[in-house]
């Protein structure tokens, strides 16, 4: 009885969204309640700006909340033709910044992680020390010394003052340190020297497919990371035209005070944005797995 | 820049074992090389100029005209005392550690409570639960302040329209005694379903029999949940309350949201808004230095003494199993 019930907890917990038809179990109508209203809590912002973003700006504030219009497709137009389509390159931007931040950054966390897990050197700990040091270090309050150093070097106000402070994140080497760890046997790495394989080779042919679920975690911690990064931008950034969606949209808003008409703009801006990075976590679930004390990856 | 080239000098050479084992000295440099020159640059030397520049004062002489006239001189502890002294950075730490009593606990209260109601065999639902209680991490805190924004503006909000209906008279969600709450909602909002995923799976790596034992027992899911899976998960209970903690005391992106919505919130709602308000409307960046520091070495502290506090030496441990 109880291995085959281990068993069957053992398959469904591979199969990845866990539905467990198990052992007739009485089913909690409160507890499923629970977290249906959790469900419910956290699915009516975006729900309201679905319905919101369909509402001519007259509607937004006469019509009743969740009581949906006809004008998504107006909405969108004006929002497209603002400044010459300047939500657009924000999008550009946003997915410049965080797609080629967060794949750089996996690049750089992923061979830290490696050498510190494979490697044995003079000086290890302290470098492992400093990273995880590195973790605790309130990100944001860099901002204002990574401004002004940059303006020395003259780089504010480019796409570099947020794509290279972007690229180093201690705890994405912490991840990969442990991913090098669990995942890539040292007699794998032995045999490829042993066949004449290079490092850099027994790396990225050997060690970076073994370690490549958690390099998707890392990829998508990262990506998450500079995407939402919003002090970062907002203090490097003059002109507009480099912004990610976070600090143009913030702009609009507080445009928004002076004239409220393009508060429709804002929020069908909002809606747009979110569409991209929804589809990125529905389709990537399977990576959101990580198991932070541990550090063990299951996907 | 050469620093940054992966080490692929060794592909042109032969297979000797001899030579591989020599290069094998600089391999774990060469690789570390990207990480440590980033590290130095973005992380090691910001601190350390922000450390230097809350030392600096800058005086200026005569009417503080031409290029002689402004001089930066050794300031002493003068950024700190004036930093804590402050009362508009006092009051900002009074609004923040409010926030972050709202928030923590019930973000972290909340999110395991749904794991361990998704771990439950006696709830249904589960997958949809799980991915709708998780999209909010997908919105940035920008996007989600914006659109928590609108539904506390009593002429958007759909609770306003039932309130009044009801003929209740609710104060505004943005008044100023309430802002705080409308603030740590924001966070709750984006936090609850990554910290929920966090264990989440950390629940799901437990061995099934270490409980099902218990279950045959005739332990109830309740009991199970008190007494073998919390303790369990315990770790990465520290972990999320740590990284929860960091992130409350930089709040930054809410507040400056918010605040064209709402006249409540002052330019110095949090520390870090004071931080941007010296350093870049002020153009103070020595007080605002000061101040970052005063925020980074509080961190610190309070991981540090956290830490000391719950850990057992699996969080964080130096060698991986």
């Amino acid at each position: 009885m109880t291995t085959t019930t281990t068993l069957h907890r053992a398959t469904a917990a591979a199969s990845v969204p866990a539905l467990r038809p198990e052992r007739k179990v009485r089913p909690s109508v409160f507890g499923t309640v629970v977290l249906l209203v959790g469900a419910l809590y956290c699915l009516m912002p975006v729900a309201w700006v679905l319905v919101a973003s369909s509402k001519s700006a007259g509607e937004l504030f006469s019509t009743f909340t969740f009581l949906p219009s006809t004008h998504l497709l107006d909405n969108i137009g004006e929002l497209s033709a603002y400044r010459g389509g300047l939500y657009w390159r924000w999008m550009a931007n946003t997915a410049l910044y965080a797609g080629v931040g967060a794949a750089v950054s996996v690049l750089v966390s992923s061979m830290a992680g490696y050498a510190l897990a494979k490697y044995r050197f003079a000086g290890k700990t302290l470098v492992f020390n400093l990273i995880l040091a590195g973790v605790l270090v309130p990100g944001v309050v860099l901002a204002v010394p990574q401004y002004l150093l940059l303006a020395e070097v003259g780089l504010t106000n480019t796409y570099w003052s947020v794509l290279l402070p972007s690229l180093i994140s201690p705890y994405g080497i912490y991840l990969c340190r442990i991913y090098a760890g669990a995942s890539v046997p040292d007699e794998l790495l032995e045999a490829a020297r042993t066949d004449g394989a290079s490092e850099w080779r027994t790396f990225s042919r050997i060690a970076v497919p073994l370690m490549g679920p958690g390099l998707v975690t890392v990829f998508l911690f990262q990506f998450v990371g500079i995407w939402n990064n919003f002090m970062l931008p907002y203090i490097m950034l003059g002109n507009d035209r480099l912004y990610p969606i976070t600090v143009g949209l913030n702009g609009l808003l507080n445009q928004g005070a002076s004239q409220p008409a393009m508060y429709t703009s804002v929020i069908t801006g909002a809606l747009l944005s979110i569409v991209p990075l929804a589809l990125l976590f529905l389709t990537l679930q399977r990576y959101w797995k990580v198991d932070l004390a541990a550090g063990s990856v299951k996907a | 820049m050469t620093t940054l080239a992966p080490p692929r000098a060794a592909a042109t050479s032969g297979p000797t074992r001899r030579r591989g084992s020599r290069r094998r000295g600089a391999a774990p440099y060469a690789f570390l090389a990207p990480a440590l020159t980033l590290f130095t640059l973005f992380l090691a030397l910001p601190i350390g100029y922000a450390v230097y520049l809350s030392f600096r004062t800058e005086i200026v002489q005569g009417l503080g005209l031409g290029s002689g006239a402004r001089q930066e001189v050794w300031a002493g502890f003068a950024n700190y005392t004036r930093a804590l002294q402050d009362p508009e950075f006092l009051a900002s730490v009074g609004r923040v550690a409010v926030y972050g009593l709202l928030l923590v606990p019930t973000m972290l209260g909340l999110a395991l409570l749904f794991a361990l109601l998704l771990d439950s065999r006696r709830t249904r639902a589960t997958g949809f639960s799980r991915i709708s209680i998780f999209l909010p991490y997908a919105v940035p805190a920008v996007i989600a302040s914006l659109l928590w924004g609108f539904l506390y503006l009593p002429r958007v909000s759909p609770f306003y329209y039932v309130f009044d209906q009801l003929g209740w008279d609710v104060p505004e969600v943005m008044s100023s005694g309430l802002v705080v709450f409308a603030i740590a909602n924001i966070g709750l909002w984006g936090g609850v379903g990554f910290n929920m995923i966090i264990i989440y799976t950390a629940l799901k790596s437990i061995p099934t029999e270490l409980y099902e034992a218990a279950r045959l027992d005739g332990a109830s899911e309740l009991m199970v949940a008190l007494r073998i899976k919390i303790p369990i998960v315990m770790p990465s209970l520290v972990l999320t309350f740590l990284f929860s903690m960091i992130a409350t005391l930089q709040v930054f992106a809410e507040p400056m949201t918010l605040r064209p919505l709402s006249n409540t919130i002052s330019t110095t709602w949090s520390p870090l808004m004071k931080v941007y308000r010296d350093a870049f409307t002020r153009g103070d960046i020595y007080a605002a230095s000061a101040t970052s520091v005063v925020i980074a070495l509080a961190t610190f502290a309070f991981s540090y003494l956290f830490l000391r506090l719950v850990q057992d030496g699996r969080a964080f441990s130096q060698e991986s199993k």
